[in-house]
């Protein structure tokens, strides 16, 4: 946004204030969408032309219209959308919503200017996400495998660790193959301080930071700000992706605090009202962010997108998560009965999916047993899930010597495949042999998901003999 | 033809207000601004015609150009439909791809939507010779236009008289002209691709009734709740409940000539899955990769929302177009809802009365001239052809509600619903459709096929009268626990898990049972209904559940859907069935 701007009009008439939307008297040439600024005493706002006509044009500002004098303020107009410059410099910086540093460094030298709102891809040259992203999570890289190219958010609560989750997924995330660029791009919108304050900490004490680009506007920042964060993210990650053929992850969290700011613009304009007051375009807006998420048969990098958000009162049913998984490929669900039994990262892998998984898994992908092991973990968890209901009714008494180790199985499964620690990185093998050693408290005649040859090669019992393991 | 020029009046969206646009029509083609951006003209307000941009309206300013063309927005009809992806105002992607060299899609592209350099053989019909009088959708030659699919060349509707000239077999571009059919003084010349109206329905000879099953090769479908050859369904359900997925195998596994995939407003990702798999997967029935029998409309939620109504409407008219050659073609949508929220946004903008929610008054109205268009025809012309347009719409109704206005606006046009349930996806049991909530109303309709075959209007019944007793059984469950049960009750629990698992549950992730074919289905439901009858025998005569649910065979009837219909019918169902049978007599002997 620090590009020397040549405002190719002005104009003094404004003749009407509303909320915070400016009616101005219409001068000729004023582009639909364009960025306006608009002066008052000694400061100025942005805002963008939401409605242009032959006698008038609706200015839609960006935070508060207190101080705009009719008559009197200026309002310049840019002569185009809004626009960032991008840079492969900003690798190891820390930017505001509108792409300026707040980590003391100077501007760095753009590359180019590209339009926030970026383009849709070419549906026709998309090829299907297939290749994993290593988290170094166990439950997300065993259970909700996230691919290179996917859209895959966290729906979280408040007081809930997402943020933790966010930072570790930061600090651990990587490709698998040499030579593959990764870099994360890390966007946070409208958090409290304390949060902001949280992230830059983490952010300069990692040693990733170098490979990372961030992002972040507090909750005081203006609309605008907080608008434009998600797509500033986008554009430099696209920029990384589409030119320096980067494998790039780009993680935005809260993107409830987005859809908050999405409806305040909207009742500002006074539009007509969608579910629980967000607007009817919600779902565009947001698909219009998530959908950058991909992958292209004509360029080697790829742009995966992993956003976090809260539910309001922990209802996956509000618009925000609702919305939101409908343009995902899944989601990863946070439970906060998890996160009292002391589990983290608390997931609910009953709620959880992630729909890309089963392209991206599997021998020259994760490891051959994968996929059969992911179904044994699954179905092994829901009959353990299953029992524990039963013997809450009819008690623990009448329960079988199998049923038993079924709740041990559960509890085991709890403790040391999903939970672990916040500074742990666990590989896919590691993850995926933590799964073989829970399993192994089963009978191995329960393993019904497991074919002979692969039981023969992982199962824990013959194993033992060839290496020993820790843990 | 070259229609009046305007200007831009206002902008607001995608919606253009252009004054000075004399003499334009409803719904005719406008031209917007200096690129030229295509519009619609969807009201007239005196001086003022109200256009809806079907492409990105950022920049546009007031005193630009609009010009009309004086056509309606219309689809190009001919060879070349075959194994293209379209955008919604069928612009071929792949061609968009490398006409500008970039991974985007940028507004203001313009190419012909059928290719104007192929040559396509035309082999004339040995029906039709100069001086024989033609009507409308007579054929008057053919073009192989990929291994399965013969592309007839129709006269056009609303064009008749003599054949004054017919061309030659030989090679032809879809502009060089086949044929020349005179009338009075006119003369027509025929070309190997027509145009049409998008939001028109193609005329047709006759409507008849829907009497024989589409098959879909998804076992709950075929004989639940099955679906006639120019019947309409809607698949409502809220998000991964698994819309997208049963849309896909339908297009897959179809019993129709020509599968029609629309994507509107949903995930780019998606699209590309399912043309990656139309190319390698084999038409069962036929051995050729899909992709020579489909058609691809692809508009995803990020591409601009106007084009989402004539994405739908777009795919409707090339199944009709197909239809008329006397094919059975199935089209699917997905999502009707994301179709419904542009036409929320531009009426919104249109600033007119909203309905509920929000919605235009005229929803209801828009979505019954999209589902109406499906049908059983016998088409025009001769040689006498019949063909059909099926239509599946997927709905997605905000917190999986579906008392929402979409949904409960389109239950009043389609004949089967198929509702998918939240809960069965989160269990993991797919296809998601909850048996308790859905219905067909072709089901009276298709019986006569499905007696043929088996005990079905019986089975059917049972089926679906074990699966509600066991909802009803449920609750109590809850509260007390299977055991306190009496034995035949356990019995319908038990049965109703077979039913569920073994023959409702269908993933269409194997590659073995993610298509079953009806003869398949038939087996599955014959093991269960002897099992079941088997066993209501033995708790007469003192069985217990207990045992009844230990035998091998019941993990034996689970195993079916895993075996080809070639292996069912050669061994493994008799065999199972054997089983069974011996091991009920075993267990009555031993007692
Ligand atoms: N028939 C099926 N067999 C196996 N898995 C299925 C089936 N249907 C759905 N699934 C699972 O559910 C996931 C979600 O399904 P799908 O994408 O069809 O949902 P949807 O209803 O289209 O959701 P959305 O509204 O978000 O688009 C799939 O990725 C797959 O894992
Ligand atoms: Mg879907």
């Amino acid at each position: 946004m620090s590009r020397e701007r040549l405002f190719v009009k002005s104009t003094r008439q404004i003749f009407g204030v509303r909320g915070s939307l400016l009616f101005v008297r219409a001068i000729g040439g004023i582009r639909y969408g364009e960025l306006v600024e608009v002066s008052l005493d000694g400061t100025s706002i942005l805002g963008q032309v939401i409605d242009v006509s032959k006698d008038a044009a609706v200015v839609q500002v960006f935070g508060s219209t207190t101080g705009v004098t009719p008559g009197k303020s200026v309002v310049r107009f840019y002569g185009e959308t809004i626009k960032v410059p991008v840079s492969s410099d900003m690798l190891g910086r820390i930017f505001d919503g509108l792409a300026r540093p707040i980590d003391g460094g100077p501007q760095p030298i753009p590359e180019d200017y590209l339009d926030i709102h970026g383009s849709a891809l070419n549906p026709a040259l998309r090829v299907p996400p297939s290749e994993p992203i290593e988290t170094g999570i166990s439950v997300i890289d065993g259970l909700l495998t996230l691919v290179r190219g996917q859209k895959l958010p966290i729906f979280s609560g408040s007081g809930l660790p997402h943020n933790r989750i966010a930072m570790q997924v930061v600090r651990q995330a990587a490709v698998r193959g040499s030579g593959e660029s990764f870099v994360v791009v890390f966007g946070a919108v409208g958090v409290a301080y304390e949060e902001a304050a949280y992230f830059l900490r983490e952010l300069r004490s990692m040693g990733a930071l170098d490979r990372t680009i961030a992002f972040i506007a507090p909750a005081s920042a203006s609309t605008v700000e907080k608008l434009a964060l998600p797509r500033v993210a986008l554009t430099a990650a696209e920029f990384l992706a589409w030119s320096y053929d980067a494998h790039v992850l780009t993680i935005l969290t809260d993107m409830t605090n987005y859809a908050e700011s999405l409806r305040e613009i909207s009742a500002a304009r006074e539009e007509v009202p969608g579910r629980r007051g967000y607007p009817g375009y919600m779902y565009t807006d947001l698909a219009t962010i998530y959908e950058r998420a991909g992958r292209v048969a004509t360029r080697k990098g790829s742009m995966t997108i992993m956003p976090i958000l809260t539910m309001p009162d922990d209802d996956i049913t509000h618009p925000i998560p609702d919305l939101t998984g409908y343009i995902t490929e899944g989601q990863i669900v946070l439970s906060r009965d998890m996160w009292r039994k002391g589990i983290y990262p608390p997931v609910d892998v009953f709620l959880s999916l992630s729909r890309l998984m089963k392209e991206g898994i599997g021998e020259g992908k994760t490891r051959g047993d994968h996929r059969e092991l992911f179904s044994q973990l699954i179905s092994s968890y829901a009959e353990a899930q299953y029992l524990r209901e039963l013997s809450a009714i009819v008690g623990l008494e009448s329960l079988t010597p199998r049923d038993k180790k079924y709740l041990d199985f559960g509890d085991l499964f709890e403790r040391k495949f999903i939970n672990q620690g916040e500074r742990e990185r666990r590989t896919f093998e590691q993850t995926l042999d933590v799964g073989w050693e829970v399993l192994s408290v089963l009978p191995e005649e329960e393993l019904k998901q497991i074919s002979p040859q692969t039981l023969k090669k992982y199962h824990v019992k013959y194993r033992l003999g060839v290496q020993t393991r820790s843990g | 033809m070259s229609g009046s020029s305007g200007r831009i009046y206002r902008v607001s969206g995608p919606l253009v207000v252009a004054e000075g646009l004399s003499g334009v029509m409803m719904y005719e083609v406008v031209r917007v601004g200096e690129e030229g951006l295509i519009g619609e003209v969807i009201a007239i307000r005196g001086d003022r015609a109200y256009v809806q941009v079907y492409e990105e309206t950022s920049g546009l300013t007031v005193g630009e150009r609009v010009v009309a063309t004086g056509r309606p927005l219309s689809a190009e009809l001919g060879p070349g439909l075959i194994g293209s992806i379209y955008d919604g105002l069928q612009r071929p992607e792949k061609e968009i791809a490398s006409s500008t060299g970039s991974i985007f899609i940028r507004r203001g592209v313009s190419v012909p939507s059928l290719s104007r350099d192929t040559r396509w053989s035309f082999e004339r019909s040995r029906d039709v010779k100069p001086g024989d009088k033609v009507n409308p959708g007579d054929l008057i030659g053919f073009v192989r236009e990929s291994p399965l699919i013969v592309h007839k060349i129709m006269v056009p509707p609303e064009v008749g008289g003599y054949v004054k000239w017919l061309a030659e077999d030989g090679e032809y571009t879809i502009e060089d002209p086949v044929a020349v059919v005179a009338s009075g003084d006119r003369e027509y010349e025929v070309r190997m691709y027509q145009l049409w109206p998008i939001r028109r329905p193609r005329p047709y000879a006759e409507k008849l009734n829907p009497v024989e099953p589409l098959i879909t090769g998804i076992r709950v479908i075929d004989y639940v709740f099955p679906m006639a050859k120019g019947g309409k369904a809607a698949i409502p359900g809220g998000f991964g409940t698994g819309k997208t997925v049963a849309l896909q195998e339908i297009t897959k596994w179809s019993h129709a000539d020509i599968a029609i995939y629309v994507g509107c407003g949903e995930r780019g990702n998606e699209m590309s899955d399912a043309l990656t798999s139309f190319m390698k997967l084999m038409d069962p029935r036929r051995g050729r990769p899909m992709m020579e029998r489909s058609v691809f409309i692809a508009n995803t939620s990020n591409m601009p929302v106007a084009a989402r109504e004539t994405s739908v409407f777009l795919g409707v008219t090339i199944g009709e177009y197909f239809r008329d050659m006397g094919y059975d073609v199935v089209m699917v949508a997905d999502s009707t809802s994301r179709w419904a929220e542009a036409m929320r946004e531009i009426s919104g903008r249109m600033e007119e009365m909203p309905g509920e929610e929000g919605f235009p008054a005229y929803l209801s109205s828009r979505l019954a001239e999209f589902y109406e268009r499906a049908g059983r025809v016998r088409a025009l012309g001769r040689p006498e052809r019949y063909g059909s347009l099926t239509i599946f719409g997927a709905v997605s109704p905000p917190g999986g509600d579906f008392g929402e206005p979409v949904v409960r606006s389109t239950v009043r046009y389609v004949q089967c619903f198929y509702a998918l349930d939240y809960g069965l996806a989160t269990r993991r049991h797919f296809p998601a459709i909850n048996w308790l909530l859905s219905y067909s109303l072709y089901t009276d309709f298709v019986k006569d096929y499905w007696n043929k075959l088996t005990s079905w209007s019986e089975y059917r019944e049972a089926f679906l009268k074990i699966l509600q007793r066991e909802a009803e059984l449920s609750d109590i469950v809850r509260l007390v626990g299977p055991e306190a049960l009496p034995e035949e009750d356990k019995l319908v629990l038990e049965v109703a898990r077979m039913i569920r698992e073994d023959f409702l549950q269908q993933s269409a992730l194997n590659p073995v049972d993610a298509y079953s074919p009806p003869e398949k289905g038939v087996m599955i439901a014959e093991a269960i209904m002897e099992f079941y009858r088997l066993a209501r025998r033995a708790l007469a005569k003192g069985a217990t559940v207990a045992r009844v649910r230990e035998l091998k065979s019941r993990s034996e009837i689970a195993q079916l859907k895993y075996y080809t219909l070639k292996q069912l019918s050669e061994e493994v169902f008799k065999k199972v069935v054997d089983d069974v049978r011996s091991e009920f007599r075993d267990l009555l002997g031993g007692e």
